[in-house]
């Protein structure tokens, strides 16, 4: 089995969401098409994110108002739902819609 | 992986949402503060020895405005006195963490806290307000009090300015929902970078990241790694502004443009001179400037220490309608309160005219 190892983490209160979680290690199963953020979504949908999923996502993407950063960069400059994941990336999602 | 549209040679790490510019972390920052220092200079925010209270809650807009402005002031020698002001709702749990992230603020940018709390300031925890209105209403007291709160807090400070933390975004949303209010007065407010610097208007309030996105406010942070403390609001969010926030994201994720679109409107409206506004006094009870005889805060005060906690919840002008039959009838009923069909019938028609 070749899973693919990913480093998820969440911040600005995106991580409410998630148990108060901020750094979650998982490993994608191995599947024929490559792995995107698009997918990656649709996992964190099925496996980590219980409830309120409205507040995280909409459509095939983020909520706007969540930021993504791979690898510390904004995920804008790389295609962002359509971006291949490779392995050990550090993937994060900040949340711009929390107060403080 | 694209380079910085500044040609520095690095790595970009952030496409910008108002230019559309790829930069790398250096020159973001750069851009970023540059920009900001160019509105201080640009609409004189402040002056040489001004004492400046920043609005501090923990947050990310105003830990990045306190540590901007710190940088700044030393950078370009505006001579100011920078200290933080916080303000204590008194909601168990609620601003506990904020607090002690300000807290931090005040260690890691050396500069003096001052915390005042709704009982202080007010006689009433938001604990206890709950508890009288219940959890669908709280958030009227919240806004009302924090509002005037950061006031006599600054006059407490003695300070020349308040500097609060409202971003581009933030601006955006208020001019939407007061246009989709028809809030003609605070539309012409909403948008002005300086505010209650006219005589008797309190003291001034200024905006810094006024054209400063959310989104890079939020990259700031994160890549100067700052700490700021994020949460809902424990009690029912506003929906109205909730809905302003999210036809705003919408809207900015197909051209982030949108944002200084709707902020250059709201500054571009004309009041035609022959509309009538509603004219700005000072409340005659604290002399907090305000539409009203009484200001709002006032208004939900005497509701709250009268038993009738409703009060000013709504329209103000159907409490100050109300507060004025029962000061010159002397009407011991609320039934006029508790009754939701009253409101229709006093709100007032405001014509609109947008040249
Ligand atoms: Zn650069
Ligand atoms: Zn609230
Ligand atoms: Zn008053």
């Amino acid at each position: 089995m070749n899973s693919l190892q990913v480093n998820v983490e969440f911040g600005g209160g995106a991580e409410l969401l998630f148990d108060n979680k901020k750094t979650v290690t998982i490993s994608l199963p191995e599947k024929k098409e490559k792995w995107t953020i698009e997918h990656l979504l649709i996992w964190i949908k099925d496996n980590l994110l219980k409830e309120r999923q409205e507040m995280f996502l909409q459509g095939n993407s983020v909520r706007p108002g969540i930021l993504v950063l791979v690898n510390d960069t904004d995920w804008e400059l790389m295609n962002t739902i359509n971006y291949i994941i490779q392995p050990n990336d550090r993937i994060l999602f900040i949340s711009t819609l929390h107060g403080g | 992986m694209p380079k910085c549209s500044a040609k520095c040679g690095n790595k970009a790490i952030l496409k910008r949402p108002k230019t559309g510019d790829a930069l790398c972390k250096e020159c973001f920052f750069d851009a970023f503060e540059t920009e900001i220092h160019y509105t201080i200079t640009k609409c004189t925010l402040f002056k040489p020895n001004m004492t400046v209270a920043i609005a501090a809650s923990g947050g990310k807009d105003s830990t990045v405005l306190a540590y901007v402005l710190k940088l700044l002031n030393k950078k370009y020698n505006y001579g100011l006195k920078l200290v933080l002001l916080s303000i204590d709702e008194g909601i168990t749990g609620y601003r506990d963490d904020s607090l002690n992230t300000v807290k931090q603020n005040r260690d890691d940018y050396e500069m003096p806290l001052k915390i005042l709390s709704y009982k202080d300031l007010y006689g009433w925890t938001m604990d206890e307000i709950v508890e009288k209105v219940g959890r669908k209403n709280n958030c009227t007291f919240c806004g009302v009090f924090r509002r005037q709160a950061l006031d006599r807090g600054a006059a407490l400070l003695k300070v020349d300015c308040i500097a609060t933390g409202h971003n581009a975004d933030d601006i955006a949303e208020t001019v939407l929902m007061n246009v989709l209010r028809g809030d003609l007065a605070r539309l012409k407010r909403c948008t002005a970078i300086i505010t209650g610097n006219g005589s008797g208007d309190g003291i001034p309030r200024v905006k810094p990241l006024k054209y400063t996105f959310e989104k890079e406010i939020v990259m700031y942070a994160y890549f100067r790694k700052l700490l700021y403390f994020s949460t809902e609001c424990v009690f029912a969010p506003n929906a109205y502004r909730g809905h302003a926030r999210m036809l705003l994201k919408d809207l900015e994720k197909i051209d982030p443009t949108i944002i200084m679109n709707i902020i250059y409107s709201g500054e571009s409206i004309r009041v035609s001179e022959n509309t009538s506004l509603p004219s700005l006094t000072n409340c005659t009870n604290c002399g907090y400037v305000s539409s009203q005889q009484l200001c709002k805060a006032c208004v939900l005060l005497e509701g709250l220490n009268r038993g009738l906690p409703r009060l000013g919840i709504g329209k103000s002008s159907r409490v100050k309608q109300i507060l004025t039959e029962e000061k010159y009838n002397n009407l011991n009923s609320n039934s006029c309160v508790e009754a939701k069909n009253c409101l229709c019938k006093n709100l007032k028609d405001n014509s609109v005219n947008l040249k």
